[in-house]
């Protein structure tokens, strides 16, 4: 295996716009308030910026193709800037692009940033666009992200052998830990505690999955300045740098569309990003080394399969950990300490970085005590992007 | 001499009961009390003309060859396209080859006969070869009209050749001249009717004897040869009178289904033939009688084949996936009578890129994906690099057909967000039997139809409709076995 990144970058700040309806924003009222909070937490000038990614999935309503948007709005000096589309990923492609740059030797110090604003689409969840090419239009269902998530309830009962009512159970618990984070995180989007009675009993949007079972649809943006560790010391003594152990990618092949190996029941690509991180990052047993997870709870359902996916619970016994509150904030392994995409929101090419923000933010022990998990040295980020049976995964792995 | 080879009929799964359109109605025309016994055969939200007459082809050609079809005939006058050849979308969806003669007939409800004409014609024409029929209505009548409680919506199929009929055709009679009715014009989506007692009197009870009388001329026969005579009229008094003119007794006559499937227009005499081959003998004479802007009369004589025919029951199965459709403001919405609302999210742009569609035809409009020389694995869609990851072999596939190939259901949900006017969309994965995966919506089903594990058989279904463009897209959707039985 090749070396990797794992202690090439270090993270020099961060920011991260409050999540939510912004109907006064536009994307670049969010990337400069981002912007902002990052130089400042970087203590870096804008000239000191090398390169720049811009993580971003949905241009038609947003900002368009390329890289200018980014560098037009905050008036980038002529360095190269790109965009990049990963469907949900797309936050963590650019952080991606920015690490390779920087642990390439291409560039000292680099940008990643992610927007989205969905509130500029004119109805609830996620725009209907052939994503998967025109020609998949034709053959495919007419089909909502809730739906296809959905099909993972179903799949994993019938494996697992498990009654549906557990599976409702153990994802209704991991929505109401959601929103018990949220209301302590004045960056969420969604701040209400809502009691399990509640979630369970909402209203169906794709069966099992009841209102309550998804991620929150918002505006925000997120952004990363990265550079080596040596700069990093150097530029800020007095903190231990945030470093990258680990960042994976796994992109579907097209054999859980086609091929009958899949059971539909777990996510192929987590289970091939996390492997490699892990690798990586010199983990053998993530349940016991790691001190937290931000993973991509854009349903409920998809955080109980990743639980397994990233071998964090055993097959067959994500529901229990659940459950027994293995992953809720005061846990062994706290998982959406910020509220995840439930209830910090879901601005699509925004989120892998937010994702990131948080494990960065925690790992510097920045949090109030409420909400702060005591003696984190190693995250873990988890942002997947697409459908179940074709998507992109990235796996990130922060520590000290 | 050639003859009927194959039949089948097809119904939608869904049944109006008339008393429900009464109940709806009734307050406008009080009088359709006089029509509201039975029910009538509904095409789901996702069936038109094309896709039933796929569906009745499909069991029709059970059996049989589709590349020894060497021509397909379809009839209907509510085709979704005024240009565009609806026959070569049938054919496409049953897998026929392209060095076939293909015609869409129209125009008049008799056109189902005439295409069944041209057919056997064809096939006299060149040795025997086969030639399908499919015949298919979806007509409209205006809320609270007598045709709306008339109509129903249905397909048959009816496949010709040399090889083994099951009835030699014997000898044909039209007549043809501008009697009108009934009529649509151009632009015009409602069914329009002259007076009830014009239609019955001088139509029904005048064009039906005078056919039959003169086909018995021709060939020296009487009605009371036949063992069955086939023929359409909605109208019970009209049907009377017609059997007391020709002397037909009552056992003679075929049902004309009013009551269970409605009238289903260009399709009903083909229909109703279907299920008289149900019950023939050898030697039967089978007269069958299609009406509309004139008639045409076909006589035939059932053959000792009959006795070996497999899956008789080709009408009856049909009758099998019988659900009640028991809201009236569903039916018009399927139908496109009402607008409802389908939130934002139902006005994205579905553009049809033909060019692209045309590459993919296949794959598309017959369901046909690939197979593996290298491992045998089956792959949906086509493709040139072996999906299954132990193999990966490159441009090693041979084309094969998944539609009759059934299978089961890996995962699913019932998705309320989706924009469509049947909610909730249901769909899920599907493994075809034999190997290969692929996501399908289900048809004709609900929610607790469906188990992982269950089996689905495939049907022809309308995928999309462009409305800013008048396009009707097609694909193959799974129907769960506890509701679509397969001819076997």
């Amino acid at each position: 295996m090749a070396a990797g990144i794992r202690d090439k970058v270090a993270i020099l700040g961060m920011g991260c716009t409050v999540f939510g309806e912004h109907w006064e924003l536009d994307s670049s009222d969010l990337l400069i308030e981002a912007f902002g909070e990052c130089m400042a937490d970087a203590g870096i000038e804008k000239k000191d910026i090398q390169a720049a990614w811009i993580g971003n999935h949905i241009d038609e309503v947003n900002i368009g193709k390329g890289g200018c948007y980014l560098a037009s709005t905050l008036h980038l000096p002529f360095i190269p800037v790109t965009r990049v589309e990963n469907f949900c990923a797309s936050g963590t492609e650019a952080f991606r692009g920015a690490c390779y740059a920087v642990a390439s030797g291409a560039c000292e110090i680099a940008l990643a940033a992610g927007v989205e604003k969905l509130k500029d689409v004119g109805y609830g969840g996620l725009p209907d666009s052939p994503i998967f090419g025109q020609l998949l239009r034709y053959i495919t269902p007419n089909a909502t992200a809730p739906g296809l998530f959905a099909q993972l309830a179903t799949a994993y009962a019938a494996k697992h052998k498990m009654p549906m009512e557990k599976v409702k159970e153990a994802i209704t618990h991991i929505s109401w830990k959601s929103h018990q984070n949220g209301v302590k995180n004045p960056r969420a989007h969604l701040r209400r505690a809502v009691s399990e009675d509640q979630i369970c009993s909402s209203p169906f949007v794709a069966y099992p999955l009841g209102l309550y079972d998804c991620c929150g649809v918002s505006d925000g943006a997120a952004m990363a300045i990265v550079t080596t560790p040596e700069i990093a010391r150097r530029l800020q003594p007095d903190r231990e740098p945030v470093l990258v152990k680990a960042l994976q990618i796994a992109v579907s092949s097209g054999e859980e569309a086609a091929y009958h190996g899949w059971d539909g029941a777990g996510i192929m690509t987590t289970q091939a990003a996390a492997k490699r991180a892990y690798e990586e990052a010199g983990i053998d047993k993530p349940r016991e080394e790691l001190d937290l997870m931000e993973v991509h709870d854009c349903f409920s359902i998809t955080e109980m399969v990743t639980m397994e996916d990233l071998a964090i619970s055993p097959p067959g016994g994500a529901p229990d950990d659940i459950l027994s509150g293995f992953y809720d904030l005061d846990g062994a392994l706290p998982c959406q300490s910020d509220g995840g995409l439930k209830c910090f929101g879901h601005p699509i090419g925004a989120s892998g970085l937010r994702m990131i923000f948080e494990i960065y933010s925690q790992l510097l022990q920045r949090w109030p005590a409420e909400r702060q998990v005591k003696n984190a040295r190693l995250g873990l980020t988890h942002n997947l992007g697409g459908v179940p049976h074709q998507n992109v995964c990235s796996v990130a792995i922060l520590g000290l | 001499m050639v003859g009927i080879v194959s039949y089948a009929a097809y119904l939608p799964r869904y049944r109006l009961n008339r008393m429900t359109i009464f109940s709806a109605m009734g307050w406008l025309n009080q009088a359709l009390i006089m029509n509201a016994a039975g029910e009538k055969a509904v095409a789901a939200f996702d069936e038109d003309a094309v896709t039933m007459a796929a569906a009745a082809g499909k069991r029709c050609l059970h059996g049989f060859k589709p590349d020894e079809v060497e021509a397909l005939y379809f009839a209907t006058t509510t085709s979704p396209f005024k240009e565009r050849q609806c026959a070569n979308i049938i054919a496409g969806a049953l897998c026929i080859p392209e060095e076939i003669r293909s015609a869409d007939f129209g125009g008049a409800l008799k056109a189902g006969g005439s295409a069944l004409l041209a057919a056997l014609e064809f096939s006299s024409a060149n040795e025997g070869r086969q030639a399908l029929t499919c015949a298919a209505d979806c007509r409209l009548g205006k809320a609270g009209s007598l045709q709306e409680m008339f109509f129903g919506d249905g397909a048959a199929a009816l496949l010709v050749g040399g090889e083994k009929p099951i009835a030699l055709f014997k000898g044909a009679y039209s007549l043809s001249c501008d009697f009108v009715d009934q009529l649509r014009g151009a632009e015009t989506i409602y069914n329009r009717q002259w007076e009830d007692r014009w239609i019955r009197d001088m139509g029904y009870e005048k064009l039906i004897p005078e056919v039959v009388t003169g086909l018995c001329r021709r060939h020296g026969l009487k009605p009371s040869d036949f063992a069955k005579v086939i023929y359409p009229c909605s109208y019970g008094g009209g049907r009377r009178n017609i059997e007391r003119k020709l002397g037909l007794a009552p056992e003679q006559v075929e049902n004309d289904l009013l009551q269970v499937s409605g009238d289903t227009g260009t399709a009903h005499p083909l229909l109703m033939f279907s299920r008289a081959f149900e019950e023939a003998s050898p030697g039967d004479k089978l007269l069958l009688v299609s009406y509309g802007n004139g008639c045409d009369a076909l006589y035939f004589e059932v053959t000792p084949q009959i006795e070996s025919f497999k899956d008789r029951k080709r009408f009856s199965d049909t009758l099998g996936q019988h659900a009640e459709l028991d809201n009236y403001t569903k039916y018009l919405t399927w139908r496109g009578m009402i607008p409802v609302e389908l939130g934002l999210r139902g006005e994205e742009e579905q553009v049809t890129r033909w060019s692209m569609t045309w590459r993919s035809r296949k794959a598309i409009l017959g369901l046909q994906g690939s197979r593996c020389n290298k491992c045998g694995t089956q792959q949906y869609p086509p493709q040139r690099v072996c999906v299954n990851p132990g193999c990966g072999a490159i441009d090693e596939m041979e084309p094969l057909s998944l539609s009759n190939r059934g299978g089961k259901i890996v995962s699913y949900t019932s998705d309320m967000l989706a924009a469509t006017i049947n909610p909730p969309a249901i769909y899920g994965n599907v493994d075809f039997n034999g190997g290969g995966r692929a996501m399908f919506e289900f048809a004709d089903c609900t929610l607790e139809d469906l188990q992982v594990g269950g089996e689905v058989e495939f049907t022809f279904r309308i995928k999309y409709y462009d409305p800013k463009r008048d396009i009707t897209f097609y694909f193959w959707k799974a129907v769960p076995a506890t509701t679509e039985k397969e001819v076997s």
